[in-house]
């Protein structure tokens, strides 16, 4: 069994806008190697580098947020791609959760594979935390999912994740994989009762 | 929630059981799989022990990265030598079935599926690409995951999923000469929006998608996911069973009866029940072209681009970043824009009836010469059929390149690349900044027919204009 993850906390950066697709996260050039092992250097290629590899103005390429483990997004972010790289991708840079407005779907199943909790803050709420890191690079922001909630400064934000979500990272089945193996044969039954696995014959 | 939809009675039939999540286990009939999203699963597997548990529903193709001019092994990139010998090797150890271009069979995923038969209704598919959707217009559950996720049907054949609601899209009278199936998702998605599907899955109905043929469906369920539901379908119906009778992997004789009962079993009842029911009137749909970076910011061909101003917030800011990217005007027309390259090809709009629209635009006609013209079909099969019909001479004609199959400049992985910030008028499903392999290209999505009738007059027109008798 994985991890429990019921608690994160560190320093977070915003990566402001709407629709941030995989293809933004993770340019499709870099996918053509058989492992993730590199994919941290790739995250948000494109938008931190120019086609001569000098540094563009992006929060990541920012002194003050170098240190951040928590990435504070807006709406539908990781839409497009079904491309795990790009998770793994954040992951591997270092970020530990993300908070956002919300999540394409394909992305958020990835991120609960990979046990980085995705988590769904109202935008008012998102843009309040978003000014005040502007301000405040290194405060200190915490990520409940017992509670439910985010908290910095004096404040306690409720956050929003499927219970189904929730669930897999505080029993730490974020990656489900034990738990799908340990009904092998009620998998064996379903097939057997589908025709078209055996080719209607 | 959503009851008796075929949704519902297939995701009910393929239940395993509840996980002490609160998830479901849902088993998944079948597995398709590509060079780009596998081979860290199949790593996974050999670093366990582990097997693939039903090997016989797993298939695999190369596509992403597969050049379409030079074929000759070893490829010239060695990155996509190496992705592509990979998967080869990973097809033989672990016993599946693998169309390469030696098979004659090889193609993109969501193509080769549904021309091999191997995609029936009444199935869940899924594959790690999120296009996956494409296989809906057969009545399955078809939808993309992530590469932990192939790993596991791999190992289990199953996935832990949280079912979804299901919205209704209706489209009901009939489309125009010069309206296809691409201006109809186009209109839906932006009409509800790239993130309108997160949480659904769509149930395509109504007059316009009865009367469409399998590959026009396709089109439209392969574009569900650009409006943010993983999973779009359509009820199979006749069109549906006589497009599956008699492909290679599609039961025979008396099996066939036997699965024909199964896939009218699984049909939406009459007395369904939606979450959420949205209806479109055909006759409002006119050519599509997205002018902005995402799927949904598309207008009709007589519109006018939208003005920022009258947003406010963050609609505004997205706007504007759009404007600001593709360099266009609030309130100009997209049509007479300029285009460098023309890319007809992809999941969405590279089967034999797209190319044959093509060739009705092409035919007797050049293209622009500052355009560069791209013909890539989806798969061999296709390739061969728009051979035996004269549809390549059609093409090489009229200035186009005619090239092997497989994704292309959908997403660039091969050399098939925008150069700088050039315009495409091109068939594929996204139009994300950098999509199309140059960080500050420019995509235009249009229907097959649109991009032909673009590539002809060098700047986005109306295909209506171009088609006779119009
Ligand atoms: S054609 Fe494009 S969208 Fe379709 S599978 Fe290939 S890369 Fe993905």
């Amino acid at each position: 069994m994985a991890d429990k993850i019921t608690h994160i906390s560190g320093h977070a950066v915003p990566i402001e806008g709407d629709e941030i697709d995989t293809d933004r996260i993770m340019p499709a050039r870099f996918l053509k190697e058989i492992t993730f092992d590199k994919m941290g250097e790739y995250l948000f290629y494109d938008a931190r580098f120019d086609s001569d590899g000098n540094p563009l103005e992006f929060p990541l390429n920012e002194d003050r947020f170098k240190d951040a483990s928590i990435m504070v997004v807006h709406n539908n972010f990781g839409c497009g791609s079904s491309r795990e790289h790009a998770p793994q991708a954040i992951k591997r840079y270092g970020f530990n959760a993300i908070i956002g407005e919300s999540f394409a779907e394909i992305f958020l199943g990835n991120c609960r594979s990979l046990g980085v909790p995705a988590v769904m803050m109202l935008r008012p709420e998102i843009n309040a935390l978003m000014e005040e890191l502007d301000s405040n690079p290194s405060l200190d922001v915490s990520l409940d999912l017992e509670a439910m909630t985010v908290s910095y400064s004096d404040k306690v934000v409720p956050i929003a994740l499927s219970d189904q979500n929730r669930s897999a990272f505080l029993e730490g089945t974020w990656n489900s994989l034990a738990m799908l193996q340990a009904n092998d044969e009620a998998i064996n039954t379903t097939a057997s009762n589908l025709g078209y696995f055996s080719n209607f014959e | 929630m959503a009851e008796h939809t075929l949704y519902n009675n297939v995701w009910n039939l393929h239940k395993v059981a509840q996980l002490a999540t609160g998830a479901d286990q849902l088993l998944i009939g079948l597995h398709l799989v590509h060079e780009v999203t596998s081979p860290q699963a199949f790593a996974a597997l050999k670093e366990q022990g582990k097997s693939i548990k039903f090997p016989n529903r797993t298939y695999a193709t190369m596509d992403h990265i597969i050049p379409t001019d030079v074929i000759a092994r070893p490829y010239q990139d060695p990155q996509a030598e190496l992705m592509g010998a990979t998967l080869e090797k990973n097809a033989n150890e672990f016993g599946i079935q693998f169309f390469g271009r030696q098979s004659g069979k090889q193609g993109i995923v969501h193509v080769l599926g549904p021309e091999l038969g191997l995609t029936q209704p009444g199935m869940t598919i899924a594959c790690g690409d999120s296009h996956t959707s494409t296989h809906g217009a057969f009545g399955a559950l078809a939808f993309g995951i992530g590469t932990t996720e192939v790993h596991h049907v791999m190992q289990t054949q199953t996935l832990s999923l949280i079912p979804l609601k299901v919205r209704r899209v209706e489209v009901n009278g009939s489309l125009e000469t010069g309206v296809y199936a691409k201006d109809v998702i186009l209109k839906i998605i932006e009409k509800l929006g790239v993130k309108g599907g997160i949480g659904f899955v769509y149930e395509y109905a109504g007059s316009v998608f009865e009367s469409m043929s399998m590959e026009e469906r396709m089109t439209v369920c392969n574009m569900s996911i650009e409006g943010g539901a993983r999973i779009g379908y359509i009820n199979p119906d006749d069109t549906t069973f006589e497009y599956v009778s008699g492909r290679e992997f599609a039961p025979k004789g008396q099996a066939f009866d036997k699965a024909l009962s199964y896939w009218k079993s699984i049909q939406s009842r009459p007395d369904a029940e939606y979450d959420d029911i949205v209806t479109f009137d055909a006759s409002d749909i006119e050519p599509m072209v997205t002018w902005g970076i995402n799927p949904g910011q598309g207008v009709g061909i007589s519109e006018q681009l939208p003005d920022p101003a009258q947003f406010s917030g963050a609609d505004r800011r997205t706007l504007e970043e759009a404007f600001d990217y593709m360099s266009l005007q609030p309130g100009q027309s997209m049509a007479g824009v300029p285009i460098d390259v023309a890319f007809i090809g992809s999941c969405t709009n590279s089967r034999i009836s797209d190319l044959r629209e093509v060739a009705h635009v092409l035919d007797g006609r050049r293209v622009s010469e500052s355009v560069k013209t791209l013909v890539v079909p989806g798969s061999q099969q296709v390739k061969s059929q728009a051979e035996a019909e004269g549809l390549d001479k059609i093409f090489t004609a009229a200035g186009a390149e005619w090239r092997e199959p497989g994704c292309s400049m959908c997403l660039a992985m091969n050399p098939d690349k925008l150069i700088g910030n050039q315009v495409c008028a091109s068939s594929s499903n996204r139009n994300f900044m950098g999509r199309q392999g140059s960080a500050t290209g420019r995509t235009l999505l249009m229907s097959p027919a649109m991009v032909a009738a673009a590539a002809v007059k060098g700047h986005v027109t109306d295909v209506r204009q171009l088609l006779e008798g119009y």
